[in-house]
């Protein structure tokens, strides 16, 4: 069992917890991610490391109440504890020799790219910020990321914060003037980070997204995260769990990852309505 | 008086009809009067051709006599002193071409039903036994087990029986590797192995869940920690796919993460938070026990019709006989000879948002025929020329083996692995760094349970060998 060592809600949706799990404070870097279940019939969802404390021996998470699992989650209070927590799984995110880089986040995908341009900063590279919001209200980490980047752009879709637009059209615009990254780092929704694969894409500039498909075990063995990424023209099978979830933007085939990614999009959402109506009945 | 009837006693077994929609075991077992009977088959030989078929040498005419005098706990007493597992290995190892296959009986008849016996006395030791397994008087000595699959508890268990220090470490939330992520309740009920689980801990058997060996904690710092030597029974990894336009759509599955989901996930159990597709028509790609597993699940999770798919002839599927014919019994269609070319799925030209979008319909197949033999000496399928044909589905779950899992190879220094990715171990299960000894799948790819047991038992001895001349 792993306690809940803090618990902090950022927005109405968006949780952050501290978990005790020294094992993997000690290893987990940027990029990486843990697979917890919240109870002995739960199920195991992955979620990418948001930082961590080697001296408290905890880990920091970030997630949005999606589904019934993260419903269920969002019920546990400091001091509670979850069934299961492992990790770090995945292969860090390479960030050595990087100079200049844009780090792209989106949504709750902020919470991961977070931990990649603070490593940055502290490395003294050159970030560049972007995150994108749907609303006002939504927005998460806004002075975190303003203390490790140089520059910082807020989006939001509606404009009741920030800028109003897409987290592409900062990058476009410095593109055009002329800004030269080493490498942009982006992690959010598959949509979204295929658009910033694709405005680049005329500039040449090398892109590292973030994947985080549908997995159990999370060591190798289900395959349940494959993905496929157009190799020189080849379609290569690869697995995020193990091969990722980093890979190289321009390879991933993103459409068939969204569609795999709906395969239990009917299923999630009768548990979730069923996990609203039971908490319903308890207030009742 | 010994019985010479040619025949064993049969086991007795759910009707077909009726367990092909449910998860309770399939055979039911032996009763004493019937256990006594088998024995009494038993010619008690003195050669004892039957421990030569064994991978982990039991002494099986004795505890055979054993069960002859009415005496079950001593029977299990003598398996024991072999097995770590016996309830599992009577209900999974394949018998027939193993210790069974040597027996004098099955010259002229069947052979003694050894592996049903195994069974009895395992579960009426769970069932009747009141003493916990005494510990053995520590020798000091610390040793690390990576996975608490087959290879992994029996290592464990053969040296905590030793006196030794034994943690196991288990990437998962549940021990047990493949006993409890890969086999289905109806074969071996998650109950059995828990209970073996168990009586390991009782021996001193530390285990560690939730840590991945190459991640949490890599196999430098188990020696750090003070272990003096590491086994590493990671078992099989990454599931194969063939590399055929279609496998990514939604519905295809390996074998792997469909059992898993069922299984260890339990979205066997109604009201469960794993999502699985179920119902339908199913398709199974492959030939072994995984995909009877599969198949055979996919059924019980309220599958309309069940297809295997395979590409040799019934007398080369590598599953057990029995498990086929349970699967037959239960009513899933073998489609032999044959081979899958692509998989189907549905698009809507006019609705890129249409939620049947991307899901599997149809798998299209060739009809194979049996050529030359190739190095193995088995039939090399071939393809006969126009001879596609679709098949509806809407499932698919590709069960054509594993390759072994890179995370311990790509973090360990001085570990060899083959050029298929398994960990390179002399005869003694020594790896090519020292000090660490690996065994099962991790070694072989996909194998049996009983196999990788074997490997953990030798791996347990050259352990201690190593560790009592330090």
């Amino acid at each position: 069992m792993y306690r809940i060592a803090d618990k902090k809600i950022l927005n109405p949706t968006v949780i952050q917890l501290h978990i005790e799990a020294p094992l993997v404070a000690n290893k987990a870097k940027p990029g990486q991610f843990i697979i917890l279940r919240v109870d002995e019939e739960g199920e195991r969802i992955p979620l990418t490391v948001a930082g961590c404390d080697k001296e408290n021996g905890t880990v920091k998470i970030i997630y949005q109440v999606v589904g019934s699992t993260t419903k269920k989650l969002s019920q546990k209070e400091k001091g509670d504890y979850i069934q299961d927590f492992v990790g770090p799984l995945g292969t860090p995110t390479r960030l050595e020799n990087l100079k200049k880089v844009c780090v792209i986040g989106g949504g709750v995908g902020s919470a991961i790219a977070m931990p990649i341009a603070e490593k940055l900063c502290e490395m003294g590279a050159e970030v560049t910020s972007i995150i994108g919001f749907r609303n006002r209200d939504l927005v998460i980490l806004e002075e975190e990321f303003k203390k490790c980047s140089n520059r910082l752009y807020v989006m939001t879709d509606d404009g009741s914060y920030g800028e109003k637009g897409n987290v592409t059209a900062p990058l476009v615009k410095l593109l055009e003037e002329g800004e030269k990254f080493d490498m942009i780092i982006t992690i959010g929704p598959l949509i979204m980070m295929k658009f910033v694969v694709q405005s680049a894409r005329p500039f040449g500039v090398p892109v590292t997204v973030s994947m985080n498909p549908i997995m159990i075990d999370g060591t190798g063995m289900c395959g349940g995260c494959r993905l496929t990424l157009n190799v020189d023209g080849k379609k290569v099978t690869k697995f995020a769990c193990v091969d990722g979830p980093d890979f190289n933007g321009y390879e991933v085939d993103f459409d068939e990852a969204m569609s795999r990614g709906r395969m239990y999009s009917d299923f999630e959402r009768h548990a979730y309505e069923e996990s609203c109506n039971l908490f319903n009945k308890e207030v009742l | 008086m010994a019985n010479m009837s040619p025949k064993r006693n049969e086991m007795p077994t759910q009707a077909p009809y009726e367990r092909a929609s449910n998860f309770k075991e399939v055979a039911l077992g032996y009763t004493e009067d019937v256990a006594i009977d088998e024995a009494n088959r038993c010619l008690n030989c003195k050669n004892m051709p039957c421990v030569d078929g064994c991978p982990v040498k039991i002494h099986i005419p004795e505890f055979i006599s054993k069960i002859r005098e009415g005496d079950f706990e001593g029977a299990y007493q003598i398996i024991s002193k072999s097995s770590s597992l016996p309830a599992v290995c009577g209900r999974v190892c394949p018998q027939e071409t193993q210790c069974e296959s040597k027996c004098v009986r099955g010259i002229k008849g069947e052979s003694v039903g050894i592996g049903r016996l195994e069974r009895f006395v395992a579960d009426w030791h769970n069932t009747f036994a009141t003493s916990d397994p005494k510990k053995a008087e520590p020798n000091g000595h610390k040793v690390a087990v990576v996975g608490s699959g087959p290879s992994g508890l029996t290592c464990a268990g053969d040296l905590a029986k030793k006196g030794y220090a034994v943690t196991v470490f288990e990437a998962l939330h549940t021990p047990g590797g493949v006993l409890v992520y890969g086999i289905p309740e109806f074969r071996l009920p998650k109950s059995i192995v828990a209970k073996e689980v168990e009586t390991l801990r009782k021996l001193g058997v530390d285990i560690e869940t939730n840590v991945v060996i190459g991640k949490t904690l890599t196999v430098d710092e188990l020696f750090d920690m003070g272990c003096e030597a590491v086994f590493i029974g990671s078992g099989a990894g990454l599931p194969n796919f063939m590399s055929i336009p279609g496998e990514a759509l939604k519905g295809v599955y390996s074998a792997n993460e469909f059992l898993t989901r069922s299984n260890l996930m339990k979205a066997y159990k109604e009201n469960s938070d794993t999502p699985i597709m179920k119902g339908g028509r199913v398709a199974v790609v492959g030939g072994g026990n995984v995909a009877m597993d599969a198949a055979r699940s996919a059924l019980r999770l309220g599958a309309k019709k069940v297809y295997i798919i395979y590409r040799r002839s019934m007398s080369e599927l590598p599953a057990r006989r029995e498990e086929v014919e349970h699967a037959i019994e239960e009513g899933i269609e073998m489609q032999l000879l044959t081979n899958p070319v692509e998989i189907l799925g549905y698009n809507n030209p006019n609705d890129p948002r249409d939620s049947r979008n991307g899901f599997v319909t149809g798998i299209r197949c060739i009809k194979m025929e049996l050529g030359e033999p190739d190095e193995k000496g088995r039939r090399r399928p071939v393809e006969v020329e126009g001879s596609e044909f679709e098949i509806k589905v809407d499932t698919v779950i590709m069960s054509i083996g594993t390759s072994p899992n890179p995370l311990i190879k790509s973090t360990t220094e001085g570990l060899e692995v083959n050029s298929r990715g398994g960990i390179v171990v002399n005869e003694e299960g020594q790896t090519t760094r020292h000090g660490v000894y690996a065994g099962g799948d991790a070694v072989t790819g996909a194998a049996t349970v009983i196999s990788a047991m074997g490997a953990g038992k030798r791996a347990a001895q050259s352990i201690d060998e190593y560790l009592s001349k330090e």
